[in-house]
């Protein structure tokens, strides 16, 4: 009995058990069912936009490509992905660019006031940006910048500057400062330290801001929705009007227009994913809560 | 002393203080932002709150808050919201912590997991609701599977109603809770369930009493978050629901005003109304979450 | 829930791998009631690993553990009955220090008036009542590893595992917790598990001590045993035998013999087993040293240097051939001074060569 004879089923049993257990198959069930009726209403785009006509059955009739050509043209969206480029690029830098100096010195500095400064940057990603949207889009119209590009970037600028300063204020506390006071020693000055020594360490933390953002942008409505005009439309808001206007145009076309969107999306999620971690992309929203105590 | 010196002394004394209490250049880098936060974000509401007290018709300052609360289907569009977005935040906060839960600890194919369920997030509702719309159709995919499974035998209806907006909202906000609560788990240091494990609780009491309790305040941010995200269901509404029955949510009574008669006076009182409600539930989550501990989840020194 | 009394806890040939590594290899060991055991050995050995698979936080690989007859390497942790007092604590950041005690009598679901009166016996037992109301964060170090004993020992465990508890603790505080440690163990006659890479804490505290090294067991013994006569060049190393050397063995009997390098000759009456003639390595402590030649045991040397260390001096000294020897004494001596070192044969222990003794602190 006390042999030394190994059981080696130990382990492996009470992971076996783990794994069965009745709130495992659960969960996994679930998450199954959410991942196929996921894939159910992807597909249910893509299959639709390649269809001759689809009313009846599993599968469309015939297959076909020339939907994507109706769209293409119909919706001009090469027109709309130059729009949305130029909103999402012009939005992503002039965020960074007012965001970063702010977060450094609030991850720096401690002073009066600093909290109602802090929930001037958080109500902007805590409201429904219907909210704040429409008094914001009765601004810009009467600025006379309704419909245009400049009124669309202004828009999504509103969320998109707290949303840097929220990724990168945790993420420049977290950089010594006494790394900053070793250089300054050493004889660096302000700029030097900006560019030697800051620069350098913050450069992880920009790029996940940046692509936050730009997936942010791209996938933005109700903002760009209350403010666009005709020249000013970006993907999202062209597949609105599309899919809400539908009848017009074949339901096929209307389809193709999503999967344009689709892949530009998964395209930039894609790039994105390189950088930063799924979680990442929605967890900048903890450092609100910490923020907060 | 002279007076100069004396002066000088003052003034490095007043600098000294404004030093210790952090004012110093450095804050100038704020300036841009909190400037751009101004006039952007600040000011209109401001302005838009001001505008909501001037009627277009010139009437009272009330008047547009009489019209919007006299009128029943106006008034309802506020019920129509909580009952669309209070369930759906509890559903999908209820979802998460169990799957959040189960992957805590690395799990084979994680990462594939957590970028397939970010897919949804990046599309966006108005795509989901697209998809949605076909695929929850009468003889779309999803009927046509439960008819031929024998589970049902006329397809359900869930388009043009409550189902089909309540549905899209999952489908994009369970994987933003999902991800949120994974990352608050993950920061729960695990020494801690072991410890309990060791004084004698068992799986369900360790949940219980260990992990429930510091996961509380992630919950609560994850549950406002996704409160928001629900609250401006406006496309999915539209697209999804029936926007003049059950579907008539805020966001929708408030478009359809400036699309209809470009009174964006009114459209302003109804955008101050939402802003109204949604703080309100926030701040009664937060007021809860303040009884729970909020500090360190990692436990111990350090 | 209260103790109920074992005669001894046995584990059986306990191993571990993680991956392809062993991190544990066959412990094999049977504590008695009452007693306390320290695991001794250096950074990554496989105590920590050993005493999680004691605690059933970690599954073996092998090997099997029983308490008296009843085996119980396969119960999950809540259902083995032990208490642990994790390295960093582990205390609940959300409950104050009055109801991190109280944890485990609640799941077991005690009644309200007996918590209270336990708690306050194990609150009084560690000192703690004036902070009973504080959440772990407002405690100093030392309070919070009391409260991580006092959660501990509360619930009577039948065995009372301990990793590194005094680690982060500073020398003084250390010392002081070190004795409570042992007053504890004593009072309320627990059975102890003592993780620790500190030799003098294992020392001072422990019945048995048991010297782990790569996984494997090196020696089980008194503190005595182990200090006096370490069971191989590797724990001799540990144990402070600072004076390593490489010479050659020529046998006069089992226990008994010569042993020579190129300058220096010395007799020894200490022979591990299993020692044959040829290459060996001979330990010497520090302080087994004498100012003068012992029953023929002579080494000459020239002192290189001098470290006073309070109650004696470090002495660092040349031999003829170049090698350093360490030695302790109270004799005050020069830089540069000429001395005989001599050493009695049975404190010159001689064990079979290992490739490379790894040096230990
Ligand atoms: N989870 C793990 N995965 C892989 N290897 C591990 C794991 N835990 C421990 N090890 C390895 O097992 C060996 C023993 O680790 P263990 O934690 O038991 O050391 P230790 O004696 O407690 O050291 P220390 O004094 O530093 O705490 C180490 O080499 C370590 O790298
Ligand atoms: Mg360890």
């Amino acid at each position: 009995m006390a042999s030394l004879a190994t059981p080696p089923e130990v382990q492996v049993k009470t992971k076996w058990k783990i794994s069965k257990s009745p709130s495992s198959w659960l969960v996994w069930g679930a998450v199954i069912f959410f991942f196929i009726n996921l894939v159910g209403v992807i597909g249910t785009v893509v299959v639709s936009s390649f269809g001759t006509e689809w009313f009846d059955g599993w599968l469309p009739a015939g297959w076909t490509l020339s939907f994507y050509q109706t769209a293409w043209h119909d919706y001009q969206v090469a027109e709309l992905l130059k729009v949305t480029l130029k909103v999402a690029g012009a939005v992503v830098l002039i965020a960074i660019l007012v965001g970063t100096p702010a977060a450094y010195a609030l991850a720096r500095r401690d002073f009066p006031g600093k909290r109602i400064v802090m929930l001037c940057f958080l109500l902007p990603i805590m409201l429904p940006p219907i909210t704040f949207g429409i008094p914001l889009a009765t601004f810009i119209y009467k600025l006379n910048l309704g419909g245009t590009l400049l009124g669309v970037i202004i828009a999504n600028l509103v969320p998109a500057i707290p949303f840097v300063i929220l990724v990168l204020t945790p993420f420049i506390e977290q950089i010594d400062p006494r790394i900053e006071s070793a250089a300054r020693i050493c004889g660096a000055n302000t700029w030097q330290i900006f560019w030697r020594i800051l620069a350098p360490l913050i450069v992880p933390g920009l790029l996940a801001a940046a692509l936050l953002v730009l997936v942010q942008t791209v996938a933005l409505f109700e903002l760009t929705y209350l403010v666009s005009g005709p020249t000013s439309t970006t993907l999202v808001v062209a597949l609105y009007y599309a899919v809400f206007a539908s009848g017009i145009r074949p339901y096929q076309a209307i389809s193709a227009m999503a999967v344009f969107y689709m892949l530009s999306t998964l395209f930039i999620l894609i790039v994105a994913l390189r950088f930063v971690s799924p979680t990442q992309l929605v967890s900048r929203v903890r450092n609100t809560s910490e923020e907060k105590n | 002393m002279s007076a100069k010196t004396q002066s000088r002394e003052f003034s490095s004394t007043r600098r000294f203080w404004l030093k210790e209490h952090g004012i110093d250049s450095t804050l100038l880098l704020i300036v841009p932002a909190l400037l751009a936060m101004l006039v952007f974000f600040v000011y209109p509401t401001v302005y838009g709150t001001i505008l909501s007290f001037h009627p277009a018709n010139k009437a009272g300052f009330l008047e547009n808050y009489k019209t919007f609360f006299g009128d029943p289907y106006m008034r309802k569009s506020i019920f129509n919201t909580f009952r669309i977005a209070l369930p759906v935040s509890l559903v999908n906060v209820c979802l998460a912590v169990p799957v959040a839960v189960k992957m805590r600890h690395r799990v084979k194919g994680q990462r594939a997991i957590n970028t397939i369920l970010i897919i949804p997030i990046s599309l966006g509702t108005v795509l989901i609701a697209e998809g949605l719309y076909a695929y929850l159709s009468p003889n779309g995919w999803f009927n046509r599977t439960l008819m031929a499974a024998h589970i049902i035998h006329a397809p359900l209806q869930m388009l043009h109603n409550f189902w089909g907006v309540m549905i899209s909202l999952i489908i994009s906000g369970f994987p933003f809770a999902f991800l949120l609560t994974l990352s608050y788990i993950s920061g729960i240091n695990p020494k801690m369930e072991e410890a309990a494990s060791i004084l004698g609780a068992g799986p369900i009491q360790r949940f219980r009493f260990v992990t429930l309790p510091l996961l509380a305040p992630g919950l609560a941010i994850t549950f406002c978050l996704n409160f928001v995200l629900a609250f401006s269901v406006f496309p999915s509404a539209n697209l999804l629901g029936n926007p003049s029955g059950d579907s008539h949510v805020l966001a929708v009574a408030a478009t359809d005003v400036i699309s209809q008669s470009y009174d964006y006076s009114m459209a302003s009182a109804i955008s101050l109304i939402t802003a109204v409600c949604e703080i309100t539930v926030v701040v009664l989550v937060f007021a809860i979450r303040s009884r729970f501990y909020t500090g360190s989840t990692t436990g111990g020194k350090g | 829930m209260s103790k109920t009394s074992f005669n001894e806890l046995r584990l059986v040939g306990v191993s571990r791998t993680f991956d392809e590594s062993v991190a544990l290899s066959n412990l094999s060991l049977t504590i008695a009631n009452g007693e306390f055991i320290a695991l001794l050995g250096p950074s990554g050995c496989g105590k920590s690993t050993a005493l999680n698979c004691i605690a059933g936080l970690l599954s073996q690989t092998s090997g099997s553990i029983f308490l008296d007859g009843k085996r119980i390497d396969s119960l999950p942790p809540e259902r083995r009955g032990f208490g642990m007092v994790f390295q960093n604590y582990a205390l609940f950041p959300h409950l104050t220090v009055r109801n991190n005690i109280a944890f485990g009598l609640k799941i077991r679901r005690t009644k309200k008036a007996e918590v209270r009166k336990r708690v306050d016996a194990a609150l009084a037992l560690v000192r703690l009542q004036p902070h009973a109301d504080k959440f772990p964060a407002q405690l100093s170090g030392g309070q919070q590893q009391r409260v991580a004993i006092a959660r501990a020992v509360v619930l009577e465990p039948q065995v009372v595992l301990m990793d590194e508890p005094l680690s982060n603790l500073d020398a003084k505080l250390r010392n002081e917790m070190r004795g409570e440690i042992r007053k504890l163990h004593k009072t309320l006659g627990l059975t102890s598990i003592y993780v620790t890479h500190d030799q003098e804490e294992a020392m001072s505290l422990a019945d048995r001590v048991v010297v782990m090294h790569d996984g494997v067991v090196q020696q089980v013994g008194t503190p005595e045993d182990v200090y006096l006569q370490p069971a191989n060049a590797f724990v001799a190393d540990f144990m402070g035998y600072r004076n390593l050397l490489q010479m050659t063995l020529k046998k006069s009997s089992t226990k008994a013999g010569a042993i020579t390098s190129e300058k220096i000759k010395l007799s020894s009456s200490n022979l591990a087993a299993k020692t044959t003639n040829g290459a060996v390595t001979v330990a010497i402590r520090p302080d087994d040293f004498t100012v003068k030649a012992t029953r023929g045991n002579q080494i000459r040397t020239i002192i290189s240097s001098v470290e006073y260390q309070g109650k004696d001096f470090g002495v660092e000294a040349t031999c003829e051939d170049g090698t350093q020897l360490f030695i302790r004494t109270e004799e005050k001596l020069k830089i540069g001074q000429k001395v005989t070192f001599g050493v009695k044969p049975e404190r010159v222990l001689v064990f079979p060569q290992k490739k490379s003794p790894s040096h230990v602190g």
